[in-house]
């Protein structure tokens, strides 16, 4: 069933990504990545990650692709007419886009992972944890202990973009006549 | 579910986000393409972080790499933003002049 779930989800993810590159609307690209994210979402679920899920749909399909949309209605004259994208250099982007994929795909099936499993297993046998954690109990611990500075710099971050965004975006009246 | 589906499946939206920045005229589909792309990378991160699920570090990687993403659209679409208000276009191909 897990596995089902999981093809289902891989199949989403692809599927639509694909209709972002090959849609010519900006529209229909944006809210076939909203499938994407939802999809990658569920693909964190099946591996154990369900906080990052709900960041992921909260953050993405809730915050940046709203962001992209309100880009698109910014930029575009709106005049009943489609939001159409061109494409350019379509033939090397396929050669190169399937040569570097095919390469990657081989480079997996090349590599041993079961190695790294059988360490991975080792190293969680040797640790004894005091109590039974969830997932959110764990990282909600780590986010205030282990990663407590890149916490704070990720906060430092959002409020340096935040600023620098309004600041970018924002209108200035200029005193010189511009 | 073995682990290198996972590396198969973050490879291919890769290689898709790739193909996006490369093809797409319009700046804000570019954007799409990044997001794309550092969605391949958290697929790696999440799938990494299931073979060390005590300490997770893959985890508390894959949630600064969405807050980055957060920061970089947010700023990335003030340019455009920017860039349209000049140019009146988001066309990449016709933007060609830095001198503002």
């Amino acid at each position: 069933m897990v596995e089902v779930m999981f093809y289902f989800f891989c199949g989403v993810a692809v599927l639509s990504a694909l209709v972002v590159l090959f849609s010519k609307n900006i529209l229909y690209a944006a809210f076939s990545l909203v499938a994407t994210f939802m999809a990658v979402a569920g693909i964190y679920v099946i591996a154990g990650a369900e906080f990052v899920a709900i960041t992921q749909i909260m953050v993405y399909v809730g915050g940046i692709v709203v962001l992209l949309i309100f880009g698109v209605m910014l930029t575009n004259k709106i005049s009943g007419k489609a939001m159409i994208t061109e494409s350019r250099n379509k033939f090397s982007a396929a050669v190169v886009m399937t040569s570097l994929s095919a390469l990657l795909i081989y480079a997996i099936f090349q590599m041993n992972f079961t190695a790294l499993q059988g360490q991975a297993w080792i190293d969680n046998n040797n640790y004894k944890p005091t109590e039974n954690l969830t997932n959110i109990n764990q990282l909600g611990i780590g986010l205030m202990s282990d990663y407590i500075l890149p916490f704070e710099i990720a906060a430092v971050l959002l409020l340096v973009a935040l600023i620098g965004a309004a600041t970018i975006a924002g209108y200035k009246e200029r005193s010189d006549g511009h | 579910m073995a682990i290198e589906h996972y590396f198969i499946l973050s490879a291919i939206l890769f290689c898709i986000g790739m193909a996006v920045i490369i093809t797409k005229k319009n700046a804000i589909v570019v954007l799409m393409g990044v997001e794309l792309i550092l969605n391949a990378a958290n697929i790696n991160f999440i799938a990494i972080s299931q073979l060390d699920n005590i300490k997770l570090g893959g985890q508390f990687f894959a949630l600064f790499v969405i807050v980055v993403a957060a920061a970089e659209a947010a700023v990335g679409l003030a340019i455009i933003l920017k860039i349209y208000k000049y140019f009146s276009t988001t066309n990449l191909d016709e933007i060609n002049q830095l001198k503002g």
